[in-house]
């Protein structure tokens, strides 16, 4: 990770100097034609090309809901596959519009890297998997364990800290992507697995025997994953972050991908009627046409719909809502009033 | 004296040799010489038994259980559960059957595979003079053998087309013509070849024009209007070569040929485009991926960093300060920089040094940053060749009033090379497999970028030795084929008399 706050700075003094000439993103997109959205290079449900090259996923929909509201059209993406080590320069550097790729928002990102978490569109938490017969049932009773960790990411960072805070001992077993933590897992080097709660849930649907495997309930840090713009084009983070916002207001008011037209014809919400741009001009103060949230709805459907196809539960990832549920279901995803 | 005792013994016939004891023949004394001669070589004998054994019985099953059709990793379990017992390990190579084609082609369009295919096969047809120089036999079965390869695998690839392709594709018409187009070459290359003649370097020296215009199709202007700088260069070259001298007319034809590629060939070329627009459906970058990638930029960069790094080798022996200072400092900086310090340069942070906007293509980049990689590397190796020839050879080439340019060419470098074929070679093993580093700039190569994308898949998620056993096979057939060349062409040019 060395490499990448190397670039970063590197780019962050150059981003300073570009700072003036950088206000044009959605200047840029429009006359391009087409949104370029910095993406995973595979991680399950949240973003991969499938069989056929057709990109999918819980962020890749944001990605197509921000082109529906930009360009009018949700298919008009190119998502460029960028790796851990490059994604933030990738951004800095102008090759992507945006970057929606399960990224952690962190302080020294924002400051440091001059970067812009403009929303956090999955609240995901650092857990434990382990194997059932370990007899264990909660992380602090991990004391001794060996565990797998992945190299250079802030979940080594975590663990320590956990492990450090509790005086309990743990002996790292350093990997270097998910495949091969899991291969490690499985084949017994490890007692214990930690990363995302999410890649948990995703590793061990695919385990042949989940039910021998439990994830403990400790989640050890926060990991709040957004979208991601670069310093000094306010306009263009305000576009993603509006554009995310409409679909979480989206849930809350019902409408979905199939009844958008249907609430349009009959609704007497006012603020239903601003965010499908039918009363004022909320969307043109943007920069975009008075219709461009309604059309970000069409592309995947609201929040909650969006969630439900691609990790929600009755998939095969099958994550609960949790800290993503909506503000009025007991969850953290709140959008602030349109007006 | 008495006669009749006189019964000497006189054999008539000789003795049927009687085979040798059971354990001086066959297999026993096989065994008994090299398996079992002492004590300490039968222990080490039943060790290396006892090894090949444990191995075996571990992994034998595995391989034995691999199931190919199936839908996920989930229902390969269930298969090798049914099939083998509970417990049972087995390969799951439906990964491969399901996704073979991510591997190969990475997201290239289906309907366009022919053309992949065939700007392969042509390589082949382009090498071949190369390779297989003055051997006429070898160079008509190759030929041959490519244009069987031809028809089979650009049918093949033509017919894997879904029947519901979305509009824009080129006609079908189109890979037919360019199926009878290039078995037409073929067979001219073969009638030449037959013929004895040399001309056979014309497609060779094509092909590079011919290959990016498949791959990346978009109008044939494009590759025509490169190619037209060469031809500036050529004749700036032939005109100027009398009276300048050829480092001169070199350098001028050279200056020429920039000139019309930076600043008058985008211009022309559309203006042509848009009189006579001609050409295949233009493929995008980001469309390319698994071997289609790892081929294109190792055999261009193998292709341009042979010269490249020539040039280099002999700079770096130049008396001319200037010459040599560049030469050295090159060679020195890039050898000591890694690869993937030059591909995140060529990715990342060459975009804040372009003007803004400016779309230079993301595989071209890197292209360009091994070749100047490779050749640094081999422009040491060659440089070690060149060290090897007596200092005689050089004095020899003086003496036969030959220029610098004249004594490399028929003395000095067809020695060196000759010397240096086995580190060369290695060198473009080496490259073509440091292809796969691509995946750190978030590009699909087949080892790490197609199987992260296969792994993602909620199907496939799990599955760990299947996708690099098979790329790894592929990887080794390639670059085997590569040493087995080089282990050819030292047989053939061995001229000392050992």
């Amino acid at each position: 990770m060395k490499t990448t706050y190397l670039l970063g700075a590197i780019a962050a003094a150059t981003m300073v100097a570009g700072a003036a000439s950088a206000q044009a993103t959605l200047e840029a997109v429009k006359a391009r034609g087409e949104l370029i959205c910095g993406s995973n290079t595979g991680l399950t449900g949240f973003g991969a090309p499938d069989a056929n090259g057709n990109w999918a996923g819980f962020d890749v929909d944001l990605c197509r809901a921000v082109a529906a509201a930009v360009l009018g059209d949700a298919t008009k993406v190119k998502f460029v596959p960028t790796t851990g080590e490059t994604r933030f320069t990738a951004l800095q550097s102008g090759e992507v519009d945006v970057l929606i790729r399960n990224s952690t928002w962190t302080a020294s990102r924002d400051s440091e890297l001059a970067l812009d978490f403009v929303a956090v569109n999955y609240y995901d938490g650092q857990g434990f998997m382990v194997k059932k017969d370990l007899g264990v049932s909660s992380a602090k009773e991990l004391d001794g364990a060996t565990v797998c960790i992945q190299t250079g990411t802030t979940t080594e960072l975590n663990l320590a800290d956990f492990f450090k805070q509790n005086n309990i001992t743990y002996q790292p077993v350093t990997i270097a992507d998910d495949a091969e933590g899991q291969r490690q897992y499985l084949a017994g080097a490890c007692d214990a697995y930690t990363t995302d709660a999410s890649g948990l849930a995703a590793s061990r649907a695919t385990l042949p025997d989940a039910e021998n495997h439990i994830i403990l309930p400790e989640i050890i840090s926060k990991e709040p994953l957004g979208p991601v713009v670069r310093h000094g084009d306010n306009n263009w983070g305000d576009i993603v972050r509006w554009t995310y916002y409409s679909l979480l207001i989206a849930e809350e008011k019902g409408i979905t991908k199939a009844n958008v037209e249907e609430v349009a014809a009959s609704t007497n919400d006012e603020e239903v009627k601003r965010l499908l741009g039918l009363s004022g001009d909320m969307a043109v103060k943007f920069g975009l046409d008075n219709d461009a949230f309604k059309r970000a709805i069409l592309a995947g459907g609201n929040y909650g719909e969006i969630f439900a196809t691609n990790i929600g539960e009755g998939t095969s990832i099958n994550l609960a809502r949790g800290l993503n549920a909506l503000w009025t279901q007991g969850g953290l995803q709140y959008a602030p009033p349109f007006r | 004296m008495a006669e009749s005792k006189q019964t000497h013994f006189v054999r008539t016939e000789m003795l049927q040799p009687s085979p040798p004891p059971l354990r001086e023949a066959g297999v026993v004394r096989w065994l008994r010489e090299n398996l079992f001669s002492g004590w300490f070589n039968t222990i080490l004998t039943l060790f290396g038994l006892a090894v090949i054994w444990l191995l075996v019985s571990s992994a034998l099953p595995w391989w034995l259980n691999g199931v190919w059709t199936a839908g996920s990793l989930g229902e390969c379990r269930e298969i090798i559960a049914k099939t083998a017992g509970e417990g049972a390990s087995g390969a799951c190579w439906a990964v491969v059957r399901e996704r073979w084609h991510q591997f190969i082609f990475g997201f290239y369009p289906v309907d366009l595979w022919w053309r992949p295919v065939l700007a392969f096969c042509l390589l082949f047809a382009a090498m071949g003079p190369v390779l297989f120089a003055g051997q006429k036999r070898k160079l008509l079965i190759l030929l041959g053998a490519v244009g069987a390869t031809i028809v089979i695998l650009v049918t093949l690839a033509a017919s894997a087309v879904p029947n519901e392709v979305p509009g824009q594709t080129d006609a079908p018409f189109v890979w037919k013509l360019a199926l009878a187009l290039s078995l037409l070459t073929i067979g001219a290359m073969m009638a030449l070849t037959a013929a004895g003649s040399g001309r056979l370097l014309w497609f060779t020296g094509l092909f590079p024009a011919l290959c990016f215009w498949l791959l990346w199709g978009g109008p044939i202007w494009v590759p025509l209007g490169a190619l037209f700088g060469f031809v500036l260069l050529a004749a700036v070259y032939s005109a100027l070569l009398k009276r300048a001298g050829p480092g001169m007319a070199a350098g001028l034809g050279l200056i020429v040929a920039l000139v019309w590629w930076l600043f008058i060939d985008a211009p022309v070329t559309v203006a042509l485009n848009n009189a006579i627009p001609f050409g295949l459906t233009s493929v995008q970058s980001d469309e390319f991926g698994g071997f289609l990638l790892a081929i294109t930029i190792g055999v261009t960069a193998i292709t341009f960093s042979l010269p490249v790094g020539i040039l280099l080798a002999l700079g770096r022996q130049s008396d001319m300060l200037i010459v040599k200072t560049l030469c050295v400092g090159f060679i020195e900086f890039i050898r000591g920089v890694p690869l993937i310090t030059l591909l995140f340069t060529a990715s990342l942070l060459l975009q804040y040094f372009l003007p803004p906007g400016t779309n230079f293509d993301i595989i071209l980049r890197v292209i360009i940053l091994v070749t100047l990689f490779a050749a640094a590397y081999l422009a040491e190796v060659i440089r070690g060749g060149l060290a090897a020839l007596p200092r005689g050879q050089y004095e020899a080439a003086d003496a036969l009033g030959l220029d610098y340019w004249q004594a490399q060419r028929f003395i000095i470098l067809p020695q060196a090379l000759k010397v240096s074929i086995p580190a060369i070679v290695s060198t473009f093993i080496g490259l073509f497999k440091d292809t796969t580093l691509v995946a750190f700039v978030g590009l699909m190569d087949p080892l790490k970028g197609v199987t992260q994308i296969v792994r993602a898949d909620i199907d496939w998620k799990g599955i760990y030795w299947e996708p690099y056993i098979f790329v790894g096979a592929i990887f080794f057939v390639i670059c085997f084929g590569m040493s087995r060349y080089s282990m050819y062409l030292e047989q053939k040019l061995k001229t000392d008399h050992r």
